[in-house]
């Protein structure tokens, strides 16, 4: 380890127009829909003023079922087979986004989530949360993030709203702000 | 739409201030633009008002998706070449390191660019400019950095263009750049500027960064050891993405 630490490059927000550039084909499938064991993540992101945001974008990042880190190679392709744990997709003019993934498995000392990170016009910087599962209760309440988030931990754990689907709407300022993380260490 | 570029710049200044006064009172340089950024009016509704919640990363955090060759045409890098004819601009080479905090390579990882053609026009329908577009420019372009963190792309020098933050609102010529480091954390997504353009400080978003050492980062150097004679300009801009070192590396060199 070196004393003297590079510093690091500023943030500066995706702006609107990214539309044509970053989208990937069929990115919201980081396992096609029919796959065994394939869940619906997915919800809406809102402003201060409750309004769907309709260009953001969002990349999902996740452990495996088994919970662990995929090594394959290939995190833009989607071949129908493979998993990456990676997704990426943009919201649509209700500001609703959706992946089709798998449960992660537990990570370490933390319950199973998919970190999301969101990307907006308005955004000087991204925001990073984590998509938690309501059936894990008994996970959560050894989890060191939600029991930092407090009272609004709930913010964190997505709703079950049909089978194998799951509701995890993003707030970013307002009456039930959603948690968003820091990882500066 | 009435507000003018003098309140802006006032705004602007007041949060220069502000930012100056508090490293004048022992504080830390503020390295990336504060959320909530009045002078950019769109940060309003849509900064988060708690504090952010500091977290230790978890094994899938300080990893990133593995990105390789198989991912990226090397012809993606050169944005000139993917129409029947050449572009109209300065054609230039864009060029540098991915470095992390510890001045080490970033190697094998995506990088991704867009950017307005030379009259300021981007290839997106919300693009209201009334510039003409490019049939031989779209201006996006990806790479995958070398083993020395190195990236290069050819493309040409995108014009400055209007917006509607506030009255007579220009941005600067500036290229989009979106990195992954070799841990999420490092996740970065950031704009490179040109030398001595007379719009940055009137600009919202260069200045978000409220540190002038810091935004300054954002600027390329004109590098005349790059620019091809009788061919192109060249630039350089190194970029470190710093966060929680990376603990698992991935065994993929051989792969690609
Ligand atoms: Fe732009």
């Amino acid at each position: 380890m070196t004393e003297e630490r590079l510093t690091q490059t500023p943030s500066q927000t995706i702006g609107p127009f990214f539309g044509f550039a970053l989208p990937i084909e069929r990115g919201s499938e980081i396992v096609p829909g029919h796959r065994e064991g394939a869940i619906r993540l997915h919800g809406t992101v809102t402003d201060g003023a409750g309004a769907p945001i309709v260009d953001a974008i969002l990349e999902a990042w996740q452990l495996d079922e088994t919970g662990t880190v995929s090594q394959q190679r290939g995190a833009l392709a989607r071949d129908g087979y493979g998993f990456t744990g990676f997704g990426r997709t943009s919201t649509d003019l209700a500001g609703h986004y959706t992946f089709t993934t798998l449960k992660p498995g537990a990570a370490g000392r933390s319950a199973p989530y998919v970190l999301i990170t969101v990307f907006a016009r308005g955004l000087t910087h991204h925001l990073f949360t984590r998509a938690y599962f309501p059936e894990d209760a008994e996970a959560h309440a050894n989890d060191k993030i939600l029991a930092a988030a407090g009272q609004r931990a709930s913010t964190l754990v997505s709703v079950a709203d049909g089978r194998s689907s799951y509701r995890f709407d993003i707030r970013l300022q307002g009456e039930g702000e959603t948690v968003f993380l820091d990882f500066d260490a | 739409m009435s507000i003018t570029q003098d309140e802006i710049t006032a705004e602007i200044e007041a949060v220069e201030a502000d930012a100056a006064s508090l490293v004048a009172a022992g504080g830390s340089p503020e390295l990336h633009p504060r959320r909530d950024y009045a002078p950019y009016r769109s940060t309003r509704l849509r900064h988060p008002t708690h504090e952010l919640v500091r977290a230790d990363p978890e094994e899938i955090e300080r990893v990133s998706p593995a990105f390789g060759h198989s991912d990226v045409n090397p012809l993606e890098s050169d944005l000139t070449i993917q129409h029947s004819g050449e572009p109209i601009g300065e054609r230039m080479t864009v060029t540098g390191r991915v470095l992390d905090g510890d001045g080490r390579p970033v190697r094998g990882q995506l990088i991704e660019v867009w950017q307005a053609n030379s009259a300021g026009r981007y290839v997106h329908k919300g693009d209201q400019h009334p510039a003409p577009l490019d049939p031989n420019f779209s201006g996006v372009g990806r790479a995958i950095t070398g083993d020395n963190g190195e990236y290069r792309f050819t493309t040409i020098k995108p014009g400055p263009y209007p917006w509607r933050n506030h009255l007579n609102a220009w941005r600067p010529a500036h290229i989009h750049f979106s990195l992954f480091g070799t841990a999420f954390t490092q996740r970065l997504i950031t704009q490179m500027y040109f030398p001595a353009d007379p719009l940055f400080a009137l600009d919202p978003i260069y200045q978000s960064i409220a540190d002038p050492a810091a935004r300054a980062r954002l600027i390329g150097t004109y590098d005349h050891s790059e620019s091809v004679s009788e061919f192109s300009l060249g630039y350089r801009w190194d970029i470190v993405l710093t966060g929680p070192r990376a603990t698992w590396m991935e065994g993929e060199e051989a792969h690609d």
